[in-house]
């Protein structure tokens, strides 16, 4: 405290000779260093976030450039409602990942969660134990996707992975295959529904960003992801429940399955196992250009939004240009790959 | 001793002098091996044993100084020139590959091959003449090299050291993962070596050991030799340990004041965990600084870590103000007012890429927690009180830990502690890594916690540092409390001579 009070005063000082009034000022701005300022905004994740959003005026330029299509505002809802999907799994891989994890699972457990919630008996109960089952499923197979890393001590690729297979299985076994029709109009109203002529999806998609954001920045939750996925050793020795912790992590990704699941099912208006195949690289290459370290500690779900736009756009202008989709994800590729190789640049030049 | 003066030195190594930012870890050493000897390279923790010999395996490239091998001065700027002059190193951890098999490990990085096709079968026929030349040809060369136990392993690596054609083999402390009939086998191999012409530096705190199978010692003390082919057999041990002792640099430890007379916070009774320690009884009074002394390997870190839950007992119990503590948790240690400052600082205590406040909050996280979310600016303003109190520079808890000094980053992990409010501190190498300047601040600020009536226990490979700063000292061996006295009724000599020469009671 004591050296607080004179360094606020010095703050201060500095602002009254600078004739600037505000003085909420961080206390560790010194003016007059422009240039440490740049490479340290470079290397913080707003920088890193900036790159994303330019990338995104730059497709934005194309897509104006190519397709007279592309700027209606029909063609931009379509965009933000195919990224509402892969986005709320994104949220869920970004929190896994920052913890120091992997979940490969998200696509098809929420594909499983929409198959078990529009069973013919499911659909008996009406729109709302649908919902609820959906999210219980996804949130249970993240409970034992967590438990298994945690307390089974088996790497998490293997866990998530072996979900991932056993998810597809069940889905089948439930559906027996076939696509199950949604009947209750409750659920297929969630798709159609749209507020100020934006639809209710992305309504969702913004609130579970929303709420991600806030776990992850905000709350003891989120402060004790990152210190679990940059040491684990060290939080555990700070007393951290590190294997709690993580079991959380998981059901919150599962969670986030399961809302995706509630989303697609009303969106098609069916429960199927083919749902969100690949979907699990989808998320995890957003996470990754979104500029969060695979290794963990290290990220922000902004960036991994961006990183969820920015290949919904170009999905999408591929579309509009009448291209194969071989192309398309050669250039995807090619962006995780210029975006990785960017990051670490750009972290090797700032110490 | 007579083989060893009669050879011309194989080795010549004259006032070599090794920097590094801040410390000058060899300052003008002097070492002659001759072919054919035994010679064993003494010192305590931080003498420069272990710089010297990165030196001689081309790993660091000296400042200063002059080497002569075989007559002629060189100077290896690598790892591979000293390879391929002929001197191999088998460190402490073994550099092995656990996964390939004994041929492919003896043979590794010189594999037989023909047109780019490795050829198995004479690598086999390398590693079966090498073992049976060691004296060792029941160990099978397909075995997997993961699967032998650490005395084979220790075999495997001689025999690689020789499929080389090393005319000199470094041993960095060698038993000390072995037992007394392992020991045996080695020091038959060993002889076995020297008589061949081939010389070997041979490191180890065990005297016993240096008695039976050295020629001749050289003994480093603060990076300078203090001297230089003393008759290892002949010369006392009193010589030595006054030899080894003694500091050239004096820190300035606080004055100690009176007996602490405060109630006993922690009690540990019969703590233990099988092949690491057995039968650890201490008690530890508020505002009492208790040490644990004891070489490498003695079980003074993994004694820290089980009274603070981070393993788990498999014997007795640890009570603190007379509550029995939950074995191995470390959350239920820490609400109940433990902390540890952990031997590796920056692979277990630090989030290195994180803000200073983000380090410190750590363990209290959920008191800053308003239902779940942070209060920024409480957490703010207890973690500058706390760093502040401990005097972190730079002062500003936003800048991320990696950029601090080795001193401040202990700060940092003390603040911790600080903040918590804990009754216990646990402190594993406090001083590690930390300068001069900082380790003054740090003993200091070590009593005044003290003093406020938090109870102590410190390890420490620096034995003065025990002895200054504790109230009382446990001297540990293998494991065991051998010795418990006030710290003032304790030189270092006394120490060494406890935790070095008591060894040959049981070995012998």
């Amino acid at each position: 405290m004591s050296v607080t009070d004179p360094e606020r005063r010095l703050a201060a000082a500095d602002g009254s000779t600078a004739a600037e009034p505000t003085g909420a000022e961080p206390t560790g701005a010194a003016p007059g260093r422009r240039r440490p300022d740049l490479a340290r905004l470079m290397d913080s994740g707003v920088g890193r976030n900036l790159g994303l959003v330019a990338v995104l005026a730059v497709l934005c330029v194309i897509g104006v450039a190519t397709a007279d299509t592309f700027a209606t505002t029909a063609n931009l809802l379509i965009i933000m409602t195919s990224a509402s999907i892969i986005g709320v799994l994104t949220v869920g891989v970004t929190m896994v990942i920052i913890g120091g994890g992997i979940d490969l699972s998200v696509g098809k457990v929420m594909a499983l969660a929409s198959v078990w919630s529009t069973t013919v008996a499911t659909q008996s109960y009406g729109p709302v134990v649908m919902v609820i089952c959906a999210l219980a499923v996804g949130a249970g197979a993240g409970l034992v996707n967590g438990v298994l890393i945690a307390y089974g001590r088996i790497v998490p690729f293997i866990v998530t992975l072996a979900m991932l297979i056993s998810a597809q299985g069940l889905a089948e076994q439930i559906s027996g295959k076939r696509s199950q029709i949604v009947t209750d109009p409750g659920i297929a109203a969630i798709a159609s529904t749209r507020w100020l002529g934006i639809p209710l999806l992305v309504y969702l998609f913004a609130l579970v960003v929303a709420l991600g954001w806030v776990l992850l920045n905000r709350t003891t939750f989120g402060r004790r992801t990152f210190a679990i996925g940059g040491n684990p050793e060290a939080a555990r020795l700070a007393g951290l429940d590190v294997r709690r912790h993580t079991v959380l992590l998981y059901v919150v990704s599962g969670l986030c399955c399961g809302i995706a699941a509630v989303m697609i099912t009303s969106l098609t208006t069916t429960g199927s196992s083919t749902h969100g195949t690949l979907y699990e690289l989808d998320a995890i290459a957003a996470v990754i250009i979104g500029g969060t370290l695979l290794s963990g500690g290290r990220g922000t779900l902004i960036g991994s939004i961006l990183g969820v736009l920015v290949f919904t756009t170009i999905t999408n202008l591929f579309v509009l240009n009448n291209l194969a989709s071989e192309v398309q994800n050669i250039a995807k590729g090619a962006i995780i790959v210029a975006a990785v190789l960017f990051q670490s640049r750009a972290q090797r030049t700032t110490p | 001793m007579t083989r060893a003066s009669s050879a011309e030195p194989l080795l010549r190594m004259r006032g070599i002098v090794k920097e590094f930012p801040g410390v000058r870890a060899l300052d003008g050493v002097d070492l002659d091996v001759a072919a054919g000897e035994v010679h064993c390279l003494l010192g305590q923790n931080g003498a420069g044993k272990s710089t010297l010999i990165k030196v001689l395996a081309g790993a660091h490239k000296p400042d200063a100084g002059e080497l002569e091998w075989d007559g002629a001065r060189v100077s290896f700027g690598s790892p591979h020139a000293a390879d391929r002059a002929g001197i191999a190193t088998i460190h402490q951890e073994l550099d092995l590959v656990p996964g390939l098999s004994v041929a492919e490990n003896v043979v590794l990085g010189h594999e037989p091959a023909r047109l780019g096709f490795t050829r198995p079968v004479g690598a086999e026929h390398i590693a079966r003449a090498l073992l049976r030349r060691l004296g060792h040809p029941e160990i099978p060369p397909r075995r997997e090299v993961g699967r032998l136990p650490a005395a084979g392993q220790q075999v495997v690596s001689l025999a690689r050291a020789l499929s080389r054609d090393a005319r000199l083999i470094v041993m960095d402390e060698p038993s000390a993962v072995l037992d007394s009939e392992e020991v045996d086998n080695l020091f038959r191999v060993v002889r076995e070596l020297t008589r061949s012409g081939v010389a070997v530096v041979y490191i180890s705190h065990r005297l016993e050991e240096i008695r039976r199978i050295g020629d001749r010692v050289t003994v480093l003390k603060d990076g300078r030799t203090v001297a230089r082919n003393l008759p290892a057999r002949d010369t006392p041990t009193a010589e030595v340990i006054r030899l080894m002792t003694g500091r050239a640099v004096e820190y300035a430890l606080p004055p100690r004041g009176p007996a602490p007379t405060g109630e006993v916070v922690l009690e540990v009774s019969g703590l233990g965990r099988r092949g690491e320690f057995a039968d650890v009884s201490f008690t530890v009074r508020a505002g009492e600084i208790v040490g644990l002394a004891g070489l490498v390997g003695s079980g003074r870190s993994e004694i820290l870590e089980t009274v603070y839950g981070g393993r788990r007992a498999s014997a007795g119990s640890v009570r603190v103000r007379g509550a029995a503590l939950r074995p191995g948790s470390v959350p239920a240690a820490v609400r109940a007012g433990l902390g540890l400052c952990p031997e590796e600082r920056k692979s277990q205590a630090l989030l290195l890429d994180e803000p200073v406040y983000r380090n410190v909050s750590l363990p209290v996280l959920s008191r800053f927690g308003r239902g779940g979310f942070m209060a920024a600016d409480a957490e703010h303003a207890s973690v500058r009180a706390a760093t502040a109190e401990l005097d972190v520079r730079p002062a500003d808890p936003s800048r991320p830990v990696r950029t601090l000094s080795g001193g401040n980053q202990q700060k940092v992990v003390l603040a911790r502690w600080l903040l918590t409010g804990c009754s216990v501190l646990l402190l594993d190498e406090p001083t590690r890594g930390v300068d001069v300047g900082a380790r003054g601040e740090i003993y200091a600020l070590i009593r005044r916690l003290a003093a406020q009536g938090v109870a102590v226990v410190l390890v420490s490979s620096d034995v003065p540092e025990v002895l200054g700063l504790a109230d009382r000292v446990l001297v540990l061996r293998d494991g065991r409390v051998v010795h418990r006295a006030p710290g003032g009724e304790l030189d270092e000599a006394r120490v060494l001579d406890l935790v070095m020469e008591g060894s040959r009671d049981e070995r012998d």
